[in-house]
């Protein structure tokens, strides 16, 4: 399926809203996007092929970042898989999850669980690959629990940087707005930099930003499901007003996902299974960092008007006229 | 709520670790507890990627060689792992 055509089918009233583009987020005269606010100032966007790949950094919390794409280490097979798949994805940045290690039962192996150190931690994998691990709260469905788990992520991993989520129950793995903020303002507070996993709600967006987080991270669709992006207007809404760095996170399936979200105006992408569930997981973090690449210079170059009918780009003058064929020359 | 095991587990005084009871003979520093747990995290002397909780507080790092685990007290372990 065409990307384009599937979003034209969803947002039949942007042309009107707005003359640059539909979904491609209309760049303002200085080629700044409208949701690029979180980026650096100065912004020109990547005009040429000679521009680089990205353009101007993602900068969070005042750290450039080399990538816009951030990944999950979630749902990998194997840690030397997930490894290759990381490099190729370009990420700098990389979640991890807090869980307790394994207690060894007595007079035999460590059962299964966690286990930390030498070559079979992850910790150690993003460490030798340069990578920033960014500590989640997942699994945490009170403000209580997220709190500590941050706290404890900051002591293990030695940065106060959280990917903050907040569950509301878990079946829809879905964020719990309210518990979200309490925390988030908690963690501010606490010194963090604070990156909450959110809903594809605009209004509690803002009130994340007003609580001081470093960046939004709204939805696409529920986690793990690789459903996309559900609803494209309020993403867009979100890009648009946000003061801090928008991330997409959750939802991503494929790499069209991925590039719609920058068109949309979002600084980043954040997924996790779209790779490490994919059937070549080293290919598909590849299309990913391409995709988000893609979106990022679509957004930043303003797209062409929608028209509502067939516009010729061919010159209509000095076509031939085969002989009695003057019908099938129109 | 599930319920917290007792501090005493057959007649033995016990810390909870990780929702487990753990046995003390007596008083137990954390970061023996970690050594004994974790022996492999342990590069030069300093745990990796390890953090320890007891009774929902964090205990940083410098503070593992003086603060004991007592019975009932409750004791969390964490690694970072693969998730998010």
């Amino acid at each position: 399926m065409e990307p384009t055509s599937h979003l034209t089918g969803t947002l039949p009233g942007d042309a009107a809203r707005h003359p640059a583009g539909a979904t491609g987020t209309p760049a303002d005269a200085t080629g700044r996007p409208a949701g690029a606010t979180g980026t650096s100032a100065g912004a020109t966007g990547a005009t040429g092929a000679s521009a680089g790949v990205t353009g101007t950094p993602l900068t969070i919390a005042g750290v450039e970042l080399g990538s816009r794409l951030v990944m999950g280490t979630g749902g990998a097979s194997s840690l030397l898989a997930l490894a290759d798949a990381l490099t190729a994805s370009g990420t700098k940045l990389t979640t991890v999850a807090m869980r307790r290690v394994a207690r060894p039962a007595p007079g035999g192996p460590a059962p299964g669980g966690a286990s930390a150190g030498g070559d079979t931690s992850v910790w150690a994998m993003l460490d030798r690959l340069g990578i920033r691990a960014l500590p989640n709260t997942a699994g945490c469905f009170t403000v209580r629990e997220a709190v500590l788990t941050a706290q404890l992520a900051r002591e293990a991993c030695g940065t106060d940087w959280v990917k903050l989520e907040v569950i509301a129950d878990d079946v829809t793995l879905l964020p719990d707005p309210i518990g979200l903020v309490e925390a988030a303002r908690t963690l501010v507070a606490d010194g963090f930099t604070v990156l909450p996993y959110t809903n594809d709600d605009p209004v509690t967006a803002r009130h994340l930003a007003d609580a001081g987080c470093a960046a939004v991270m709204p939805l696409g669709s529920p986690i793990g499901s690789g459903l996309g992006i559900a609803n494209p207007r309020n993403i867009e809404a979100i890009a648009a007003e946000s003061p801090v760095p928008v991330i997409l996170d959750a939802g991503i399936g494929t790499a069209s996902d991925a590039a719609l979200a920058m068109e949309l105006g979002c600084d980043g992408v954040l997924l996790a299974t779209a790779v490490t569930r994919a059937a070549d997981p080293v290919r598909m973090a590849r299309a990913m960092r391409l995709a988000v690449e893609a979106g990022y210079d679509a957004a930043r170059a303003g797209r062409m008007p929608r028209r509502e009918q067939a516009l010729a780009s061919s010159p209509p003058e000095g076509r031939i006229a085969p002989a009695n064929n003057l019908d099938l020359a129109l | 709520m599930t319920a917290e095991p007792s501090a005493v587990v057959n007649g033995e005084a016990s810390a909870v670790v990780n929702g487990l009871p753990y046995p003390l003979e007596g008083p137990l520093p954390v970061a023996e507890l970690v050594g004994r747990l974790l022996p492999e995290v342990v590069v030069d002397g300093v745990p990796q990627g390890v953090a320890v909780a007891v009774d929902d507080a964090v205990v940083p790092r410098g503070a593992w060689e003086r603060t004991e685990i007592r019975p009932g007290m409750r004791v969390e372990v964490v690694t970072a792992v693969q998730g998010g």
